[in-house]
């Protein structure tokens, strides 16, 4: 990984067109801007990783589960 | 043209029927092609089935039936990408995980699915705020509306 020291309002600029800018540090919390386009998705990495974990687990529906269930709220 | 599903066996489906998920979804972003069939003619159950892979479907549901004050802001970004021009043409499912018993079942508002009916574009859009997570229990929401249907 490659590793920057940055100051409050410096950036880091990645390839042509995304920038990366550190807009303020307050005690542990560090806010960052980001200038990118519109089609690089950004997410908060733990909300990323917990949809896709989710989705994982969301896959493993048994038929017969399902057919019970379907039963079950018709009734 | 036939493709084999998870859990209709093989079924003949029409090009128009396959929607299209660009950069797929996380955990599976090499699935971009799926169509969604209802799991039976009665229930709530819809099938999102991917054309690739015969094995893998998601269950989901309408959340508005079941989450009361469900809503979600679209992106400007996310209406570009499918690209949407009228309300109209957007559908919205919610995934759910399924677990038994039933009451043990939760729903990701975190992540819906959004749909161009129209255009036949997909994708799951992740809700930055933290309002909404990935599992919601589905329970109460259920047994009210079994009791007034």
């Amino acid at each position: 990984m490659l590793v920057l020291t940055r100051k409050i309002n410096q950036s880091i600029q990645i390839g042509q067109d995304i920038e990366i800018k550190i807009l303020a540090v307050e005690g542990e919390q560090i806010k960052i801007g980001i200038e990118a386009p519109k089609h690089v998705e950004i997410h908060r990495k733990e909300i990323y990783l917990s949809i896709q974990e989710e989705n994982n687990k969301a896959t493993n529906t048994s038929i017969d589960l399902l057919r019970q269930f379907t039963n079950q709220i018709k009734k | 043209m036939k493709i084999l599903t998870k859990y209709h066996g093989e079924v003949e489906i029409e090009e128009s029927q396959i929607i299209h998920f660009r950069q797929g979804l996380p955990g599976f972003l090499d699935k971009t092609e799926f169509t969604i069939v209802p799991f039976h003619e009665e229930g709530p159950f819809m099938i999102m089935q991917s054309i690739q892979t015969p094995a893998l479907a998601f269950v989901m549901i309408s959340p508005f039936d079941f989450f009361e004050g469900y809503s979600v802001k679209l992106t400007d970004q996310l209406l570009e990408t499918l690209e949407i021009k009228e309300k109209e043409d957007i559908a919205l499912f919610v995934i759910l995980t399924v677990k038994e018993p039933f009451e043990d079942t939760t729903a990701n508002l975190q992540g819906p699915i959004v749909i161009n009916t129209k255009k036949k574009l997909g994708k799951q859009f992740i809700l930055s705020d933290a309002s909404y997570k990935t599992k919601h229990y589905l329970t109460n929401q259920l047994t009210s509306s079994v009791k007034e249907g």
